[in-house]
């Protein structure tokens, strides 16, 4: 027989008790990122096995295309890939020879040998996230050495950085979300600048360029690797739209990413040894520089 | 009913929902995607309020909040306060028709959405466009009638409670 009464404390009590533990946890989360450990696990635990079971259909159908794909397009590819590898093994050479010269210089000059690098490639998962963030989870975690703040790149340019750690894999949010933000410099010139995500169609904003800066569309940006969270010298985004409104303060400058950031399957997590603090420049006030090493 | 019986059917309904939820969907379609944890708990808590109650919500909402990379509470608490109005008023709604149910449904919904859409202001991740934020109250609204049929043939049939 069920009660016409619900058993135990009353419902109201209840519901009163725990809307106060999730603001608590809400607070403990955001104020002061206490719960990491807490989501790592619940990550590991539940929610990794359910990605992954999501995950097998998607891996399955993959690998069976590859099974069934013809002799005759699998050699064509051969080929392509064959070629490509030829191309890039050339600019390599150029690149080592370029690189042996730059180590000379630097030594003519007493200048730090530059840092040296470490990479691993990830793959995506196919999941989908609250779409009004832009973040993505990798297969790879806290067991391969993933570390939070970690860069994430794929073969174009960077795509983000690691937000949350759990054993066996690892959200990171893209440079296109509006609460991210990163320091880059103008190839040109090496004007240096922050990139913020806008959130939306994949695009970025330069903010606070003054009306008179050497900036043209199609500029490339590079990270500067003035915040030390990401190693200098990676394309972030190409400059598309510069308007510079009569009457504002600054020009409102828009920027694409160069990093296929819907499209790429493989990552690569960047391991950079730290280097020491550079000087902080002047062009980029320090509350702002403040702000992207919070982040 | 032994309530260790009834979580063996009912924690595997949800962890599907959650995973309804992580489903990859064509970009377009995003927007429309509907609360399947909150309609999946709402239907179990109607059901077996004496079973399925808040302390579990707020554990599948942590659950959400973890698995959509949202700050940790915010699902859980909007999931806390949707099942505290279906445990109030849950003899009521079990003898509404289906079309009135989904109506309460949408309300539901919209005050989970409006409560985590606060949330997400306060902390500075506001979305930019409102009325795809509340979206899936509507889709989730009309899909309760065919999910509330499913959900109980799956309840008929490992008989959890012989009335309703």
């Amino acid at each position: 027989m069920q009660p016409l009464f619900l058993p135990g404390p009353s419902v109201t009590l209840r519901a009163i008790l725990l809307l106060i533990a999730s603001v608590a946890v809400m607070v403990a989360d955001h104020r002061w990122q206490h719960l990491e450990a807490m989501r790592g696990v619940l990550e590991s635990y539940v929610i990794y096995p359910l990605r992954y079971t999501i995950n097998v259909p998607v891996d399955f159908i993959r690998w069976a295309d590859r099974g069934m794909s013809s002799h005759k397009f699998l050699l064509q590819e051969n080929a392509d890939l064959k070629e490509q590898q030829l191309r890039a093994q050339v600019s390599l050479q150029k690149l080592s020879v370029l690189e042996r010269e730059n180590d000379r210089l630097r030594e003519m000059l007493g200048a730090k040998p530059k840092v040296g690098e470490r990479m691993l490639v990830a793959e995506l998962l196919v999941i989908d996230l609250d779409p009004n963030r832009q973040q993505v989870v990798i297969n790879k975690g806290a067991d391969q050495g993933v570390y939070l703040g970690q860069p994430v790149i794929d073969a174009w340019g960077v795509m983000g950085q690691v937000v949350h750690v759990a054993d066996t894999s690892a959200t990171a949010m893209l440079i296109s979300d509006p609460n991210h933000a990163i320091p880059a410099q103008i190839n040109r010139n090496e004007l240096r600048t922050t990139v913020f995500g806008l959130g939306y169609g994949g695009r970025l904003e330069l903010r606070h360029i003054p009306h008179n800066a050497d900036i043209e569309p199609g500029d490339l940006l590079v990270t500067s690797g003035l915040g030390g969270r990401f190693p200098a010298n990676y394309p972030v985004a190409r400059i598309v739209e510069i308007e510079r409104p009569v009457g504002e303060t600054f020009a409102k400058v828009i920027a694409e990413p160069v990093a296929h950031l819907d499209r790429s399957r493989e990552v690569l997590l960047v391991w950079h040894e730290e280097e020491q603090v550079a000087p902080v420049s002047t062009l980029v006030p320090a509350k702002e520089s403040a702000q992207h090493a919070n982040k | 009913m032994q309530t260790s019986r009834c979580y063996r059917v009912v924690i595997p309904t949800m962890l599907f929902a959650l995973m309804l939820v992580l489903l990859p969907l064509p970009e377009w379609a995003h927007a429309f995607r509907p609360d399947w944890v909150t309609l999946f708990m709402i239907y179990w808590v109607m059901a077996m309020p004496e079973h399925v109650g808040m302390v579990m919500a707020w554990i599948f909402g942590l659950l959400l909040d973890v698995a959509q990379g949202t700050i940790l509470g915010q699902h859980a608490m909007g999931l806390v306060l949707v099942i505290w109005v279906v445990q109030l008023t849950y003899l009521r709604l079990r003898v509404a028709s289906l079309l009135q149910q989904a109506l309460v449904i949408f309300f539901l919904l919209l005050a989970k959405l409006l409560l985590t859409l606060w949330v997400s202001g306060l902390i500075g991740q506001a979305p930019e466009n409102i009325v795809l934020y509340l979206l899936p109250a509507i889709t989730g609204a009309l899909i309760w009638p065919w999910l509330f049929i499913v959900l109980r043939d799956i309840r008929r049939r490992y008989t959890l409670t012989k009335h309703f």
